[in-house]
């Protein structure tokens, strides 16, 4: 025989399964939210958007570059982090605020790391962190849904404040006409998006539910079994987009199934915690920031049980 | 109809259409077979045959010496042209080079063996281990081997293997269409040369007519039991067919027979049959072969020995350029670099792929995504254990258990990356055993 059979070892065949595919599914995913964003922001949601999308990737390409690694900005892992970070970002900020948020996210968290796959936290998150800490006052300028611009300050943020401010019908809060971060609004847009990711299989219930039921059942406990009050820290602020998106992150949340839960339990104590008690409104990204760090940990002593094995 | 399952497993695509309702063809006789005196596991056979002397169908021609080993018959009459070293399928062995005479000529201890009524025990196990049953599943471990139950072993369950859980391959499937009796007839000799009164015969409820056939081939003995098993890979596993069939967890690193079970496949059953209704050792399979790089795919009855070039030719021959030859199935076969090798009795399927499947994908980073630590039927980490070999860090490789690997090929499968999940595993394994040895 003349030409060469390729002899390598089993398995023969391989799931038409990719890292394209699944990151290009998140993306997909986000994309009802991303148009609602849009929707209710206007061209504040765009600018802020395109100015992450697309300094993410620049930054991700610029760094493989300088690195002389292979270029891999068509994995789409990159313009996840920086429709996240938009995400994350009020839609009234500065075009340079995301700018900054997405180099530090690639640049920083991710690649400095060893890029996919190895950053220990979830980038949008770390980036959002720091932009929240070093400009808190463009952060924070909340607008109201529309045209006009009014600014308003955030549901969660009028829950702790005690303003008086009538607060939007839980109505408002699940679809989103409220004012917040670009992404964080509509409610029902990120369940969906989650529904998709778990139809495709990208990923598993477990994080999201236990995470968001976590937060529901000590809310009630905390509101003293108000329902009202604990539906609107469900689906108010960025318990949606946290539990959904952030902390599903594969390369910062455990991989072991007992892991997760232990992972999602985590995160949805610290949320309901620095809510009710801590100085911020909002304690999503604080929580999956911690439990990310505290995730290899949670790895190592969570492996499951081997199949036959007597503990 | 309730389905049994393990938990974990893939979805591979089937690619069973090919050659599922083909029937089973007796493949052209060859003139010149090739026996490998070394077939399986275990200590390899000696020959019991000089180069020049005249052989028949069913005459030993390898006798076994060591307890974990199974002989070896002509599979047909001529003459023994060579013994020597030469490639086999599992690499290279002492072969037995007959030329056939093209008659036929029946070896004279080759004859019935009797009612299974009046056979005891010990017979019908002397009977296996004489008529050289090995499994032929693929892995082809002597039969007798595994029905030998020690004294204090308690094995009160017979599993036989119809799951036919690797893509591509239907020779299972259509033994059980073709010959059901065959296989519920070897597995009540195996019954009783067990003394075990339950027995389950598993099916992947993709092959709703083979479970049909098999109850009803099965249907006066109320002690075989024909289940649907839910088509996921490795439904055939061995450990995960045992716990999908009677709920058991074979104890890690333990036999089946330390769960009560014996498992066997649906083919062994059927030639332990036919050794004892005929007499007739094992010398021939039913092998599917397929795949994109075959013109005519079919399922042939082939005599052990067979070069697998002929068999090939008798399919057409091969479609364009062949890129990848595989003996058994996709996930758990092993890849040829020749096609000048001959058939043996574990070659369940003859796999050829074009070159643009045969092409090896680009492993890329872990995204760390879990998808392996999801679906390892053995519930392993294959994250953590591949990672570890990779970087030589063995000891930490066994204590993530790598032993406990069944080497199903799962996650290197589902893996998005497309890394060497199962390939680097195993490097770990050799070298963990290599390591134990030596402290020996």
């Amino acid at each position: 025989m003349e030409n060469r059979l390729i002899a390598s070892s089993s398995p023969h065949i391989r799931a038409d399964e990719s890292v394209n595919k699944i990151m290009r599914d998140v993306v997909i995913a986000l994309l009802p939210a991303t148009l609602a964003g849009v929707y209710f922001f206007r061209m504040g949601a765009v600018k802020v958007i395109l100015a992450a999308v697309i300094a993410a990737v620049l930054t991700e390409a610029a760094i493989q570059k300088i690195c002389k690694k292979p270029v891999t900005i068509n994995d789409w892992s990159a313009v996840v982090t920086g429709l996240l970070l938009a995400f994350n970002v009020p839609a009234s900020a500065p075009w340079w605020i995301p700018v900054i948020g997405s180099i530090f996210a690639i640049a920083i968290v991710k690649q400095v790391f060893g890029g996919l796959g190895h950053n220990f936290m979830n980038p949008a998150l770390a980036a959002r962190a720091m932009l929240l800490a070093s400009w808190p006052v463009q952060m924070t300028a909340w607008v109201k849904p529309g045209v006009d611009a009014v600014s308003t300050a955030t549901t969660l943020g009028m829950l702790k404040e005690g303003t008086g401010e009538v607060l939007p019908s839980l109505g408002d809060l699940i679809i989103g006409n409220v004012g917040g971060c670009i992404g964080e609004t509509s409610a029902l847009l990120l369940i969906i998006g989650g529904i998709y990711l778990v139809y495709r299989g990208v990923i598993t219930p477990r994080i999201p539910v236990i995470y968001i039921g976590t937060v529901a059942v000590l809310m009630l406990i905390f509101g003293g079994f108000d329902i009202t009050y604990m539906l609107t820290h469900v689906f108010a602020g960025g318990l949606m987009i946290g539990a959904i998106y952030m902390a599903t992150d594969y390369a910062s949340s455990p991989v072991t199934p007992k892991g997760q839960i232990i992972f999602a339990l985590g995160c949805g104590i610290l949320t309901a915690v620095i809510r009710k008690f801590g100085g911020y409104p909002e304690g999503v990204s604080y929580s999956i920031l911690v439990m990310n760090v505290v995730a290899p940990l949670i790895d190592k002593y969570t492996s499951p049980r081997v199949f036959g094995e007597v503990k | 109809m309730s389905l049994l399952s393990f938990r974990g497993g893939v979805h591979p695509p089937h690619y069973k259409e090919a050659t599922e309702r083909c029937k089973v063809e007796k493949a052209k006789e060859p003139t010149r077979v090739v026996i490998p005196l070394q077939q399986h596991i275990g200590a390899p056979c000696e020959a019991v045959v000089k180069v020049g002397d005249k052989v028949k169908v069913g005459q030993k021609i390898g006798e076994a010496k060591a307890f974990v080993c199974a002989p070896v018959h002509s599979s047909v009459s001529g003459e023994v042209k060579q013994i020597t070293k030469m490639l086999a399928p599992t690499g290279e062995a002492q072969c037995v080079v007959i030329e056939s005479d093209g008659l036929n000529e029946v070896h004279e201890s080759v004859k019935p063996k009797g009612d299974l009524a009046n056979l005891s025990a010990k017979e019908i196990i002397e009977i296996v281990k004489e008529a050289g049953i090995v499994g032929m599943g693929g892995a082809t471990f002597p039969t007798h081997v595994k029905l030998s139950v020690p004294p204090d072993k308690n094995v009160d369950t017979i599993i036989l293997n119809g799951a036919e859980c690797e893509p591509y391959l239907t020779a299972d499937h259509r033994l059980m269409l073709e010959n059901p009796e065959s296989i519920v007839f070897g597995l009540r000799a195996m019954m009783k040369g067990t003394n075990v009164s339950k027995a389950y015969i598993g099916i992947e409820n993709n092959k709703p007519d083979a479970i049909e056939s098999m109850k009803n081939a099965a249907k006066e003995y109320n002690e075989i039991e024909v289940v649907g098993l839910q088509t996921k890979y490795p439904q055939g596993a061995e450990k995960q067919l045992i716990y999908a069939c009677t709920k058991r967890e074979v104890p890690s690193g333990g036999l089946p027979m330390e769960a009560g079970v014996i498992v066997n496949n649906v083919a062994t059953a059927s030639a332990i049959g036919n050794a004892i209704k005929t007499g007739m050792p094992l010398i021939e399979r039913i092998c599917t072969i397929t795949g994109k790089g075959i013109k005519e795919p079919k399922n042939l009855l082939i005599k052990v020995g067979t070069s697998i070039k002929e068999i090939i030719e008798q399919c057409g021959g091969y479609n364009g350029t062949p890129g990848k030859l595989i003996l058994g199935g996709p996930m758990m076969g092993h890849a040829q670099y020749t096609d000048e090798i001959c058939s043996t009795k574990g070659t369940s399927g003859i796999l050829v792929f074009t070159p643009e499947e045969a092409r090896l994908p680009e492993p890329k980073a872990c995204i760390r995504c879990g998808k392996c630590v999801e679906i390892c039927p053995a519930f392993l980490q294959p994250i953590y254990v591949s990672a570890y070999s990779l970087n030589n860090m063995y000891d930490t490789a066994e204590k993530y258990r790598a032993l406990d690997c069944i080497e199903c090929g799962s996650c290197s499968f589902i893996c998005p990356s497309k890394r060497p999940l199962l390939q680097s595993i195993r490097v770990a394994k050799r070298e963990i055993i290599a390591k134990k040895r030596k402290s020996k």
